[in-house]
């Protein structure tokens, strides 16, 4: 801050209090002397009389404290200014303090569990529960207090991944996130004839009761478009996160329309990446607790 | 206050007065019954039946406006027209002009009400309104100031009584505040941009915000309260030299308290520290006000046994004392800590907003409202009584539950485990506040129904009278 707007500020501060020390200052003494104490004032508006009454003592002292407060306060602590203050203290001086009193107190607990594999750590009750606390805090908005997911959300309990579960693969897509996207077909699987045929030719690769001369018109165009990321058996291609049309989990909605929807727009889905908000050691944890809930 | 219209006296200027004293009323039941279906919406959020214009995102800001600019600013307009003339003994200053205030306060309340369930809205918190509404405001906030000052300096009274030293503050910082952080740019007709960004713009606009609260419902409320508590209790004010000295350090403290709103954020430190400070400073100078309302009942006490309206008035006056109190202490960094971002904010709010701003509101109109319809006093004493109570039993249910509520919340999202993770997710801190939230819908309800009380009684005084003509005292 400037040499000129710490003026500014301290003129306006210093001058707010010193001014109210003033006007308790010069209003101490007895009452206006013309009129005796409690006496109506001589001036009188639509019969309302106002009283020659000192000011309350005990009033007079709260604000007097206060006011030495204000000056105590702001000569320990910033605040005229750009004068720091005698105690040096600073906002961003609490939080690293507080940080590093943090780390100091749970930071071994935290290393111990860094140092074990995540499948032998998911054997761990105690680092489960850490896990399942931060989980609480940081995915459960998305993924659901029990972890199973929601329309768009995946379900984390069912052992059914879009980019594999192996413990590793699930750091990376909390570290980094991921984005999954399904490009909207309309136009090249023949407009909505074609959405309608394809949706019961997905539908049918798990079994479902479905329309069978229309898939089987939609089966070749799978065979040339779809293939690439779901698969000739339509197990999908977890390189790419493109699910299994094969077990009848529907991240988007399991209903015809939510399938034609998929097919004719498509989506792009993202889970956001976490590598700058928790440190490794937390995603550690919390890639152990999201393998325990499958193992 | 007799009606015979004899000789050609001039009289005072009290149309203006009753048409702002009956849109007080009707803004009073329209804010507040947004107020209780918000509320509910928090405890059933079905309620907002997937409807967007009935979402809470939308009504809130709608419920704030309504009830502090529509009834609080009609029952300012009201009772400053009113104390300004009797107590300059002149009727007011260009009393057209006054007209027009009236009309342009109704449209700016109209076209709130319509554009926010719209979600036009600036996104400034209690300076919702869009860029055209602003300019209307002004202009209409000019003229309020013309008016008002126009009549005090043409007053027949030596000196300006002290209730229109505080309606005086009010109108001016109102203005400056209003314009200094309504600065936009607009885009389009109902879209415009701060021409403040980043920190700056969030200290410009709880300077405007916690000086609305200072200005608009503490000082323009206390204008009232110096008017009406010594009318109804028949006594005279406890202390000029307070007054004096509460006035001066009230106007002079309040300014600087809005940084405390941003305690622990992107504002720097030196601006947090003044803005707990000047807090802490504002405790004195706002029991000034209270200690010179309560005394002056002194030796009246009895009034309190009697007259209902006297009770609104005492019962308004304790929770002022209690709210300004409560403040400075929520304004304490550490304390802060804990209550921001609570309910406990929302119980601070309404114990200011229904206790005292409300409760001064509807025990001044109960002294005026049969002054202006000639009439000696209410059409029933006894719901008025009736309202007393609901109105005081509700704003003590609110207030409570949002306090236990706040302070669990606090308590909840800062508790650690052993492994140093958070003990509570937010949804529990949710769940565990659901009961309190039924609470607040069920204080907020008896509050509302007491609005209701007084409609109703309203109507049947008006009913039964006809316009009082005043003749200006000489």
């Amino acid at each position: 801050m400037t040499t000129g707007w710490t003026i500014w500020v301290d003129v306006i501060v210093l001058g707010s209090l010193f001014g109210c020390a003033w006007l308790l200052w010069i209003n101490r003494t007895a009452p206006v002397e013309r009129v005796g104490k409690g006496e109506p004032m001589e001036h009188e508006y639509d019969g309302i009389q106002e009283l020659n009454n000192p000011l309350p003592a005990w009033w007079t002292w709260l604000f007097v404290i206060t006011i030495v407060f204000a000056l105590i306060y702001l000569a320990l602590y910033p605040g005229l200014g750009s004068y720091q203050g005698m105690l040096g203290w600073t906002s961003h001086g609490q939080h690293q303090g507080e940080v590093e009193e943090a780390q100091a107190l749970y930071g071994p607990l935290f290393d111990k569990y860094a140092a074990t594999p995540i499948a032998t750590l998911a054997q761990d009750e105690d680092a489960v529960e850490t896990g399942s606390r931060l989980f609480l805090n940081h995915c459960s908005q998305c993924h659901g207090s029990d972890a199973r997911g929601g329309d768009g959300y995946p379900n984390l309990t069912d052992d059914d991944w879009l980019y594999g579960g192996a413990p590793e693969t699930i750091v990376t897509s909390i570290t980094n996130g991921r984005i999954g996207n399904m490009p909207g077909l309309a136009a090249a699987v023949g407009g909505d004839e074609g959405v309608a045929n394809m949706a019961q030719y997905v539908i049918s690769l798990s079994g479902r009761d479905h329309d069978a001369a229309k898939a089987q018109q939609a089966a070749s165009t799978y065979t040339t478009l779809c293939v690439v990321c779901h698969g000739a058996d339509g197990k999908g291609n977890q390189a790419v996160g493109a699910p299994n049309l094969t077990d009848d989990i529907w991240l988007h909605g399991g209903r015809i329309d939510d399938i034609e929807y998929q097919i004719r727009t498509g989506r792009i889905n993202q889970m956001p990446a976490h590598g700058n908000l928790l440190s490794k050691e937390k995603i550690h944890l919390l890639a152990t607790y999201v393998y325990s809930l499958s193992h | 206050m007799s009606a015979n219209p004899s000789s050609g006296a001039a009289t005072y200027e009290l149309r203006v007065v009753r048409w702002f004293t009956i849109m007080t009323i009707v803004w009073g039941v329209v804010g507040m019954l947004v107020g209780v279906l918000i509320a509910a919406q928090l405890a059933w959020p079905a309620l907002n039946f997937d409807v967007p214009y009935l979402s809470f995102g939308r009504l809130r800001p709608l419920h704030t406006n309504a009830v502090i600019f529509a009834f609080g600013g009609c029952a300012l307009f009201s009772t400053a027209y009113y104390v300004v003339q009797r107590t300059c003994r002149v009727p007011l200053f260009m009393p057209g002009l006054a007209m027009f205030t009236f009309w342009g306060w109704q449209l700016v309340i109209l076209l709130a009400a319509v554009t926010l369930p719209l979600g036009i809205t600036t996104g400034k918190e209690y300076a919702e309104l869009e860029w055209p509404i602003d300019l209307l405001i002004a202009v209409v906030w000019v003229a309020f100031a013309v008016v008002f000052l126009g009549t005090v300096a043409k007053r027949k009274a030596e000196h300006i009584y002290v209730a229109n030293w505080f309606y005086a503050a009010f109108i001016i910082t109102v203005a400056v505040l209003h314009i200094v952080n309504s600065l936009e740019m607009p885009v389009s007709a109902f879209k415009s941009y701060s021409i403040y960004a980043g920190a700056v713009d969030a200290m410009v606009q709880w300077w405007y915000g916690h000086n609305a609260v200072g200005f608009f419902l503490t000082a323009g409320f206390l204008g009232m309260m110096y008017y009406f508590v010594p009318k109804q209790a028949e006594r005279p004010v406890y202390s000029y030299r307070l007054s004096i000295v509460h006035f001066w350090a009230l106007i002079a403290v309040y300014m600087w308290a809005g940084p405390h709103h941003l305690h622990y954020t992107a504002l720097p430190d030196w601006a947090q520290s003044l803005g707990m400070v000047f807090s802490l400073v504002l405790l004195a100078p706002s029991w000034g006000g209270m200690i010179n309302g309560i005394m002056t009942l002194s030796g009246v006490w009895g009034k309190l046994r009697d007259d209902p309206i006297v009770r609104f008035m005492v019962v308004a006056l304790s929770f002022y004392g209690m709210s300004t109190f409560e403040g400075p202490m929520m304004s304490i960094k550490t304390v802060n800590s804990l209550s921001h971002y609570t309910d406990w904010t929302i119980g601070h709010v309404h114990s200011g907003a229904l206790g005292w701003v409300a409760m001064m509101t509807m025990g001044s109109l109960y002294y005026l409202i049969p002054r202006l319809y000639n009439q000696e006093k209410m059409a029933s004493i006894s719901q008025v009584n009736l309202h007393f109570w609901l109105a005081t039993i509700g704003t003590v249910m609110y207030a409570a539950s949002m306090w236990i509520a706040g302070v669990m919340q606090g308590l909840m999202w800062r508790a650690v485990n052993d492994d140093g993770t958070l003990t509570y997710s937010f949804v529990q801190s949710l769940e565990a506040t659901w009961p309190y939230y039924v609470g607040r819908l069920i204080g907020g309800g008896l509050f509302f129904l007491g609005m209701l009380i007084m409609a109703w009684n309203t109507y049947q005084t008006v009913r039964q009278g006809e316009p009082t003509v005043q003749h200006v005292q000489a």
